[in-house]
Parts: structure tokens; sequence; C-alpha cells
């Protein structure tokens, strides 16, 4: 039995320690807005907060989260309000939409370290993170966007 | 997202009415010619309109024919309707349409998302389905308001005659009752108000919340995971298998073979896929074990010094050949290519006595609808097909086998459970239906004015269509989709002796059209070729260019990649510029690639990109679909290969099959022509200019000509 806080509600589950994070939360909580790209950390699109710090989930066994607090995107906000969220339904970010719960997850931690980020910045923080539909300028540009509107 | 919520035979016996409300008829347009191929007529379609309703709370639901992939078919479609019907667009909710005859491709006779045909096959069709509501809406409000339907007009979901109002949600029992209109009139262009505008995508909240379901995503209570395990060689089968570790792992259910292997049934995909990887199988390997991407390239080099099929010929271009005054001939390599939609495959299938139900995120629901009958020996009716958001499809999800869902109703049929079919990114990555690999031949010859006088072009790879239900349209030896791009070229037109021979040899590595299709290698050859002639006429490559181009559209595009880019300005120092300009899906864009290359390393700064696609309905959506492109065809440049070593893919996942990211990614800038010209698509026409023109810049910045994709590194160092 393992004890996690997911989205800020107290969880157990009767799980091997060994198993990845993603798969608990997507096949034994059906939190599905955390995706399965690659499994092997290459794409990001499995990106979750650990304590506030944005991992793998699919390389993460669900032993390091035991006790500890998982945020994925069903609890980024409630109603579509967080910067990134607004900034990316400004910019007509996604396409297949299937990478951005990763991409927003991984700018959300960028934003909080560094909430003016340079498009260098923006390259180096958000390179772990593949969109096979190509939006990444768009996705750039939300960013640029979201520090403007967390900054108001 | 809304999920549709009825079943097949209930949706053939009410023509697709699910509540209350308005149902429109339907009516076939009168330009729209359809087509199967094989060359039968259908029955003609005059079925009740299964594309819109309005519900008492003034929701106007649309139900899509086609899929949205990421092109923003959620969205265009919906603006098509919305453009005639003058409803409110918040209250629009979107759904995908389940197999049925009025979701039938208005020229391709099947049900297809594909070939860049979206909003050009639909245009009609959808603005007439909101033109008729909008008629019948408008007579229910005339009798209501004891006025005649030309005192009323409407506006934003309303109905109104002087100051008397009736939202649509009101009208709609009583429009229901009213005899469908014998025509309607659409509206004049001058008076849209979505069309042509720039429109928010309509799925982005579901798509930035974790709320949107993809295939992957469906969950019932009693479903079960299943990972298979495929044939490490193409066309190998199981001999035999030992489950027995696979049994041992923790929450591994079942394990069952099914005709493309063995699948390991669990709890979760966890367990699934470490039983699947316990799995001890014995493999009749079969001539698959020969194929090798070295030797492979070798026999085509073969095959290509041999006379093949034509598919386009004119005058004679031995003799003209041999009068040219410069000769140029090279040959050009293009590997294997896989889609890597980014959700992997899946497909989830449940089957009870009668009735198979499937959830899966698929291009032709209505062939993997007929695919899934037949493995279970139901009628067609009997399968119910949902179509959730595709992450991605490219071709992939358009499979003439339906081979990811037809394994999952295997899966499913072999241990009697209702199993949610995952593929692995290693599943994919080596799980074949490629964009196949070619070898191109060319030889041209300059005449005295520096213009081409000959040119001979012989490709060869393997045809896609072969065998598939697509097959009629092979004639003579030529799948078209090999020669695309070549046999059609504008080039051609303006060289009076040409010939173009094809070969399609057959091998077991299954292959399928990928975004953009044979013009992925097709434009490559043609136009890094051009560029190599105006280099050797010493004339500049938009000059030359527009010296062979006869058509309005590929003009247009180039001259406004020109001067968008700035091409006759200079650039700083280091950086080299390419060109390159195509026609594809009835569309032509030009593109402009900014390099320079450092210690090696290539850097792509910036892609200028002029499209004209004839009416853009969604100006923003067509700019999305070139960004998309251009990183789809930049991925292809840099690392796009699967190659095979006694028969096995090497590539595995995203570490050696790699994607492009955002440190590498260009500034895009797209500029649509304004053009009144036929419309075209919009998915997949930004591909093919990318390689070339970015190949050409590589020219300019090392005087040497890239014959290979993708790019090697001695192709970024000077000669
Ligand atoms: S699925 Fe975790 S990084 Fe790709
Ligand atoms: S939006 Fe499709 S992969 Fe990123």
């Amino acid at each position: 039995m393992i004890k996690l806080s997911v989205n800020n509600q107290p969880y157990t589950v009767d799980v091997e320690p060994a198993m990845p994070l993603l798969w608990v939360l997507r096949d034994i909580l059906h939190l599905t807005g955390t995706k399965y790209g690659c499994g092997m950390a290459q794409c990001g699109a499995c990106t979750v907060h650990l304590n506030g710090e944005a991992v793998r989930s699919c390389v993460t066994p669900v032993r390091r989260a035991e006790n500890q607090t998982v945020i994925t995107i069903e609890g980024l906000s409630k109603d579509f309000s967080h910067p990134l969220q607004r900034a990316w339904i400004e910019e007509d970010v996604p396409q297949c939409g299937y990478c951005q719960s990763g991409q927003i997850m991984a700018a959300a931690v960028l934003l909080r370290e560094n909430p003016h980020p340079t498009d260098q910045d923006i390259d180096d923080a958000m390179s772990g993170n593949i969109c096979r539909c190509g939006t990444y300028q768009r996705i750039r540009k939300a960013i640029h966007l979201a520090a403007k509107l967390s900054a108001k | 997202m809304s999920t549709t919520s009825y079943n097949r035979r209930d949706f053939l016996k009410t023509g697709g009415m699910l509540s209350s409300g308005l149902l429109i008829s339907f009516f076939v347009p009168a330009g729209a010619k359809r087509f199967i191929p094989g060359g039968e007529t259908p029955e003609p379609l005059f079925a009740p309109n299964a594309y819109l309703n309005i519900g008492p709370d003034n929701t106007v639901k649309i139900t899509l024919a086609h899929v949205e992939m990421g092109q923003g078919i959620w969205t265009t479609l919906p603006m098509l309707i919305a453009e005639e019907l003058d409803c409110d667009w918040s209250k629009i909710k979107v759904e995908h349409a389940p197999p049925g005859a009025p979701y039938i491709h208005t020229l391709y006779g099947v049900q297809i998302t594909g070939g860049s045909s979206t909003t050009w096959s639909e245009f009609d069709r959808y603005r007439n389905a909101g033109a008729t509501a909008r008629t019948l809406l408008v007579e229910a409000a005339a009798k209501k308001f004891n006025v005649s339907p030309s005192e009323c007009h409407t506006e934003n979901g309303f109905v109104i005659a002087g100051n008397q109002r009736a939202s649509y949600g009101e009208l709609a029992d009583a429009a229901a009752k009213l005899p469908p209109p014998a025509s309607v009139k659409l509206k004049d262009k001058k008076d849209w108000k979505y069309i042509g505008k720039v429109k928010k995508r309509l799925d982005t909240t579901a798509k930035i919340s974790g709320e949107a379901m993809f295939g992957i995503d469906v969950h019932f209570p009693g479903m079960l995971i299943a990972v298979p395990a495929h044939a490490p060689v193409f066309g190998a089968t199981v001999r035999s298998f030992d489950a027995s570790a696979a049994k041992a792992i923790k929450g591994v259910q079942e394990v069952v073979q099914v005709p493309t292997g063995v699948a390991v049934i669990a709890d979760n995909f966890w367990a699934a896929k470490q039983g699947r990887d316990a799995l001890k199988i014995d493999w009749e390997l079969g001539p698959g074990e020969n194929i090798d991407s070295t030797t492979q390239f070798e026999e085509y080099r073969q095959l290509a010094a041999t006379k093949g099929a034509t598919a386009a010929q004119a005058g004679n271009a031995d003799d003209a050949l041999s009068r040219a005054n410069k000769k140029i001939a090279a040959e050009y390599i293009f590997p294997y290519l896989a889609h890597a939609p980014m959700e992997p495959l899946n497909c989830t299938v449940k089957i009870s006595d009668d009735l198979c139900e499937i959830w899966t995120g698929t291009q032709m629901p209505g062939l993997d609808q007929s695919i899934a009958a037949k493995i279970l020996g139901f009628k067609p009716e009997q399968v119910k097909v949902n179509t959730l958001f595709l992450g991605g499809g490219f071709g992939r999800r358009a499979n003439a086998t339906s081979d990811f869902v037809a394994e999952a109703v295997n899966v499913a049929k072999a241990s009697g459970k209702f199993i949610k079919l995952i593929w692995t990114r290693e599943d994919d990555i080596r799980g074949g239906y490629y964009r196949a690999a070619f070898l191109h031949q060319v030889h041209t010859g300059l005449g005295a004015d520096g213009l081409p006088i000959a040119w001979q072009h012989r490709i060869v790879g393997q045809s896609i269509q072969e065998g598939g239900p697509f097959a009629a349209s092979i004639k003579n030896g030529i799948d078209p989709t090999s020669v695309e791009g070549v046999s059609d070229s504008p080039y051609l037109e303006s060289i009076p002796d040409h010939n173009v021979e094809l070969h399609s040899p057959k091998l077991p590595v299954t292959v399928l059209w990928w975004r953009s299709v044979g013009n992925t290698h097709t434009a490559f050859v043609m136009e890094t070729m051009i560029d190599e002639l105006a280099f050797a006429a010493g004339k500049d490559p938009v000059a030359y260019r527009r010296s062979l181009l006869k058509g309005k559209r590929h003009l247009a595009a180039l001259d406004l990649v020109a001067k968008k880019s700035g091409w006759d300005k200079p650039l700083p120092q280091g950086r080299f510029r390419g060109v390159a300009v195509h026609e594809s899906f009835g569309t032509v864009v030009a593109q402009v690639a900014e390099i320079s290359i450092r210690e090696g390393h290539l850097r792509v700064h910036k892609v200028t990109c002029a499209i004209d696609c004839g009416l853009a309905v969604n100006p923003d959506g067509v700019k999305a679909q070139m960004e998309s492109c251009i990183i789809f065809g930049l991925t292809a440049v840099l690392y796009g290969e699967i190659t095979l070593e006694k028969g096995r893919v090497k590539q595995r996942n995203f570490h050696d099959y790699k994607m492009l990211r955002m440190n590498e990614t260009p500034l895009i800038e797209v500029h649509i022509v304004d053009s009144n010209e036929k419309m075209g698509g919009a998915g997949e026409p930004g591909v093919p200019p990318v390689a070339p023109a970015i190949a050409n810049a590589i020219f300019s910045a090392t005087g040497k000509r890239v014959r290979r994709l993708p790019l090697q590194s001695s192709d970024l160092v000077k000669v």
C-alpha cells in the first residue's frame, strides 16, 4: 500500500512500488491527462509536478511519490485560469493536443523559477518535450504571454 | 469532449437523430461528383442529415464526417455550418461521426480523413447543412410570428422579425416538422462572417486541461490492458511461445496468440508490458530476415539501371540528352520513415454476443468497422466505432488493413475479454507501415540558353497501394503515389523531351502514406535538381524557376516568398538561403530557408513560407498547418531514418528515431496568397518544400549537393 497526494487529494494505492507513477495516475487513478509518449524520459508527455518539481512520471517509480505531493494537469487550475492555460488559448497552441499536458506542466515550473524567461531560457527548459505536431513556435509565444499575464 | 452515445442500429433507424430537436435533411451538393477507386458508382446519397442538430437549449451539435488529429477540422467544419446557420458560436458542440453513409467523403467514396481534403471536400456539404437548417428555422419563426419568411432575419441563434424574436432552440421542434426545402441559397462571399476570418480552435480548453479524450484514455470498469509482442522481422510468424514467465508477473491475466503475434493481457499497462517483455517466442522468420538497408539500395540501384514502367513520356529524351550543352546526372536516396504520432497506437474492444464496440482514434472508421466485422463474422452494423481525438495521424491511422484495430479485435476475440490494446513507442517505431524507401536517378541536359532540354528520371520504391483497397488506382504498373510530384511536375511541361519510369519492387516491409506521400521524396529531387540546373546556367534560383514555371499559382507563391524573405537583399555573413516551390494536394507552397553552418552543425534560423490554397477558410488554421508541416519536414531532413539490419529495425524510440525539439525550431513566417483559385489542402502541402529549400541553402553554404536524406555530417563540410 502506497499513500500519496495527487491534486490535493489523498490516495492509497495497492501497486508494486516499482510501478511508474505514470501508470498509477493513468490506470489506477484514471487521471488520463498525463500522457504516455515514450516510456523512457525522451518526450516529456508524462510530465507532472512532484513536490513542485517537473518529473517524467514514466520513469519515476511510485515509491518516490510515497507520502509526497503530485500535481497533474488536472490539478493545475479548476477553470483554465492558470496564466499558461490562458496564454495557450490566446495563441491557439494545441494541434492534436497529445503533448500539451506535458508542455504546460514543464512550462509551469519554468515560469515559477524564472518569471521572465528569454527565448534561450525557454529553449533550455522546454527542449525535453517533444511535439510531433510542431507547435513549438506557438508554445514559445504562449510562454512569453503567460509571463506577461502573471506579471499583471 | 462529447462522445457519441447512440448505437449504429438506432442510428440507421432514426437517421442519427439523438434528441428532440431539429434534424436537417441532407442534400448532395450539385457539384460534388463522387468517385470510388475501382470505378463503381455508389448509391446516391439522400439520407436525413446527420451533420447538425439543435437542442431545446440552443445547443448546436455538429457531427464531423472527418476526424480531428491536430489539423483543426473540429473548428473549420463548424465554421462552415455557422456561416450559413447564423448560430451562436459559443453554443456549438462538436462530435466525431460514427461510420455511416452520410459521412462518406464527397469525392473518395469511403469515410476517410486524408489527402488534405477535408475543408474543400466539405465546403458545400457543410454550408448546405447550415443553410438548410436556417431556412427551416426561419420558416418556423415566420409561422409563429405570423409574418412571411422574407420579413425575418437571423442573428446569432435567433430569428427576428420586427420586435418579435425566437431562439433556435425554441423553434427547433416546429422546424423539425416542416418538409425540407427543395433548395437553399448560400450566402454571398461578401457577407461572410466566419469564412476567411480567424477563429479560435474549439478544442483548446479540452486539450490544455487533461479533459480531451484520446483513444488511449478510454477507461471502463472491467476493461483490461493488452500489450502485443510483434515479430522481430517483417512477415515472421509465431512457431511457439512460452508464457510462463509472463504469467508469473503480478497483474497478468492471460496470454493469447493472434495473427500478428502474442498479446499479454493484464490489469494495467505496466504489468502487461512487463509480461510482454518476459515472453519467450520462437519465430518462424521467413524471407524478411534478408532485408538490409545497405543491400536494399544496392538492389534498387540495379533496378534503376533497367527500364521501368512509364509514368510520363514526351519526345525523345535520349536524343535530346545527346544534344545537350551541359549534362547533369544525380542519384538520390530516401530511407523508410515512421510516422511516430505522439499518441502511441491503441484500440479498445468489447465484444458481446451480437455487438462489437470499438473505441479508437482512426482516420478510416468505416473500413475499421468492416474489417472488425469480418474478423468476427458480424455484419458491419453490429460493429460500433467510437472515434476519439487522434493524438496525431499523419497517415498512420489510415491503414488499409486497419492493423492496430484488427489486432485489438483479434486479442478481444481470442481472450474473450474487454481490452484496450496499447502499443509501446518501440512497437510503433518498429511496426512498419513506413514511408517507403526510394531511390531516384535523374539525367538532365541544358540547352544553349541554360534551360533544360532533356529529363530522364527513374524512380524505385515500393507501392503503398499494391494489394490494398485502393489498388485500382494503379494503372499500367504505375502507382500514382510513387511518382506524384515528378510525372506531373510543371517543370517537365516546359521540357519537350522527357520520360519518367518507375520500378515497384515488392518487399515484406509494410509501407503506407506518410504526410504528403510521394511528394516527400519527389519534391526533393525536382527542387534540388532545378536548383542545380539554375546554378549550372549561372542564374538566380528564383529567376530560373520563374522562367520555367507558367502556372499563376506557382508564380504567386514564389513571388510572395521571395518578397517576404527578402530574397534579393544581402544576408548577414555566415547566413545562406535556399528556395523551393511545390504543388501538392491542390495547393502550391513556396519556402525559403535561411541557415548557417557552424563547426559542422546546421542551424535553420528561419523558414519563410507562402501558400496558395485558394480560399483559406480558417487562415490561422492554415498557418498552424504550415508551421506543423515545416517542423515535420525539418525533422525528416535532420533525423528521419528507419534502417534494417538482418530484417530487424534498428531504431526503437525517440532517442534513436529523433524528433525536432524546441531548441532547433526556426522562426517560421507564413504568408497566405490572396487567391481566388480552386481550394486545395493545407494539412500536408507544407511538408514537401522544406527539405529541398534546406538542401539548396546548404549548397550555397558548402558548394555541395545533398543527395541523400537524412543529412549526413559530410553534407555540412565545405568543398
Ligand atoms: S512518456 Fe515519459 S518522457 Fe515520454
Ligand atoms: S500538439 Fe500534437 S504532439 Fe504536440
